[in-house]
């Protein structure tokens, strides 16, 4: 009889709804606090100069556009602020709000520690978004590793600088071929589901074929023929 | 996030049943459980209903009776017209028409043709302001055309599609020895609560309408077939609606159809004058209390209870969330709400860019709706489209902002 909360926490997982009662809602009230009332996005045109790093992804042609500035402390590398702008769905404003969240409290992530951070761990503390909102908080996600990178470049660490290496398929929606591989590899195992996933090719549909291409290649390498 | 308010504003996604409709349906489910089918006395009471209902509908659209097909969904009624002319001329020939504002329904069951199938398909662009160009239909067709798809209202925007024109323009063709194998079909559930719908003053062939849009019961649509008109079944079992529909009769869904849209044919004035003034109110109300907001589709020539507007630098699914948090019921455009993950191809059709399609936000009004409704929209809107603004990172270039000024 002890299942039952193990099975309603799995629920959550999936599409989710209010966990308070009688309404119930998409999004789990973890979501709904940080989409309603979102924590350090950046009110209309603030002076962000005072910011040491800066972080983009996205555009709106495929339906989120993110950008992120942190101020990153010189002695000790932790994030001591982390603010950011959106042009996104409820999932999008909620993960990237969360986020913020979490690189920063505690007296702010290190960042490598940062650097860690992965798209299930944002989604985790949130209590679960809708399957096909995966890739919103996996915008937020890379959105936080630009910005590291930035950090490090601007001062003069390009050691530290991990550009992935990876090899850019849509431009538009910043998808590299390692993120059809994790795709794949997560079970999106046709177009249609990468796409839900990563979004590829929505703003940008020449570079599909390559893509259809890349999930053949790894839904063989990791699963065998058809 | 607490509120009073409850404001349904997407009766084009589906209505609430009307009352009446819900009441000649109930002894359906009750003491008349026949099946029309079976020859007895049970079965015959529930037989002679689907007749009333069938002669009811057929006066309706100034058709006959034996023109009318009940099927379960407007989709359904689509994907039969398409498919099933399409593959019982596909000897004749193989070459389909449709618009770019198409109904998946539509669009989809013709791709699937081109794709699977070895048929050509032309999809004819919409002008600027959502409504097709009557004569670029016409120039699309050829001797191998055979089905011709023009949507009577469209689903997204509400705009009034020529279908007419096309009718007459299609029967001169044939007239001159031309065009000999085509059927004219149109789409007509967004538009069955709202226009004429006698098929001969639209010069169609066929014609699907569905009950859930129209104050009916949802599972339940028709196919209007003309005489003649020969079509190939997509299910088998049976020699029910021809045989081009078998399956036992989704009796009290009929009774409820026939209702519904004798209901909408009796109040389409009273519908059309209690409308169009809560559309002019919120199209003006929002374009005039919010900068940066597009109307899209033709202002004029369009279904009274539809407004269509892009708020530019905004998600639409975040606008519609905070929207429910307040009250208002509506849709949007964006991609985040569909499962494909993208945005409305009817918005793009229009020559507008991606982010104007991710803005876009449909008001469908209904019978219930009131001017109350519409200033407490007004009222909460500008304050949430201000808030997502706010964090937005995006500005759309100004040259996109323009309404579509009808002609």
């Amino acid at each position: 009889m002890a299942d039952y909360k193990l099975d309603a926490v799995k629920g959550r997982q999936g599409d989710v709804s209010s966990q308070t009662g009688a309404e119930s809602w998409f999004y789990s009230d973890v979501v709904k606090e940080h989409f309603f009332s979102p924590k350090n996005f950046v009110m209309g045109e603030e002076d962000m100069s005072a910011y040491n790093a800066i972080g983009k992804v996205g555009s709106p042609a495929c339906g989120d556009e993110l950008r992120v500035w942190m101020k990153v402390d010189a002695e000790t590398e932790r994030i001591q602020d982390f603010r950011w702008k959106t042009f996104g769905c409820g999932s999008a404003i909620a993960s990237t709000s969360m986020a913020s969240v979490m690189v920063t409290e505690n007296g702010g992530m290190t960042l490598a520690q940062a650097r860690k951070l992965k798209p299930q761990d944002i989604m985790e503390r949130l209590g679960g978004l809708p399957t096909r909102k995966f890739h919103c908080s996996v915008l937020c996600d890379k959105a936080l590793r630009d910005a590291i990178n930035d950090y490090y470049r601007r001062t003069d660490q390009f050691d530290k600088i991990i550009v992935a290496a990876k090899r850019l398929v849509d431009p538009v929606a910043n998808v590299t071929d390692h993120d059809i591989e994790e795709a794949v590899l997560d079970g999106a195992l046709t177009l249609d589901a990468v796409q839900q996933r990563t979004k590829v090719g929505i703003g940008n549909p020449t570079c599909l074929p390559a893509v259809e291409e890349l999930i053949r290649f790894y839904r063989e390498k990791y699963f065998g023929a058809d | 996030m607490e509120t009073k308010h409850s404001i349904y504003v997407d009766h084009a996604a589906t209505t609430p049943v009307a009352s009446e409709v819900l009441a000649a349906m109930l002894p359906y489910f009750g003491e008349q459980y026949g099946n029309p089918g079976s020859f007895h006395t049970v079965g015959k009471r529930a037989n002679d209903a689907v007749i009333t209902a069938r002669e009811g509908i057929a006066s309706l659209l100034a058709c006959r009776s034996d023109e009318v097909i009940f099927t379960g969904s407007g989709t359904e009624s689509d994907n039969l017209a398409i498919l099933g002319y399409a593959r019982a001329m596909a000897g004749k020939g193989k070459h389909l028409v449709t618009t770019s504002i198409e109904h998946h329904a539509v669009l989809e069951a013709m791709q699937h043709l081109e794709r699977k199938e070895g048929f050509e398909l032309t999809v004819v662009p919409v002008e600027k302001n959502g409504i097709v160009d009557a004569q670029k239909v016409i120039d699309a067709i050829r001797e191998e055309t055979t089905v011709v798809s023009v949507m009577l209202v469209n689903n997204e925007i509400g705009t009034i599609q020529p279908v007419a024109d096309i009718g007459r323009a299609i029967e001169k063709l044939k007239a001159e020895g031309k065009a000999q194998y085509v059927a004219f079909h149109t789409d007509a559930c967004q538009a069955a609560a709202y226009l004429d719908l006698d098929v001969r003053k639209l010069h169609v062939d066929l014609l699907a309408l569905n009950g859930s849009k129209i104050y009916g019961p949802k599972g339940v649509s028709l196919l209007y077939v003309k005489r003649g008109v020969k079509l190939q079944p997509l299910q088998f079992g049976g020699a029910q609606e021809r045989g081009w529909r078998p399956g036992t009769e989704n009796v009290a869904g009929i009774v409820g159809l026939h209702r519904a849209l004798a209901l909408a044919v009796a109040r389409r004035e009273e519908d059309e004058s209690h409308l169009r003034p809560l559309q002019d109110q919120l199209i003006d109300g929002v374009l005039g209390s919010i900068g940066k907001t597009r109307l899209n589709g033709d202002r004029t020539q369009r279904i009274p209870n539809n407004v269509n507007i892009s708020f530019m630098d905004l998600e639409g699914e975040a606008l519609l969330l905070y929207l429910d948090a307040v009250g208002i019921y509506a849709s949007t455009g964006s991609a985040c709400t569909s499962a494909s993950l993208d945005p409305s191809h009817v918005i793009l059709a229009l020559g507008m860019p991606f982010e104007v399609a991710h803005g876009s936000m449909r008001f469908s009004l209904g019978r219930e709706t009131t001017a109350e409704d519409i200033t407490y929209i007004l009222e909460v809107l500008p304050s949430l489209v201000e808030r997502l603004r706010a964090i937005s990172p995006v500005h759309v270039d100004e040259k996109y902002f323009e309404s579509e000024e009808s002609n």
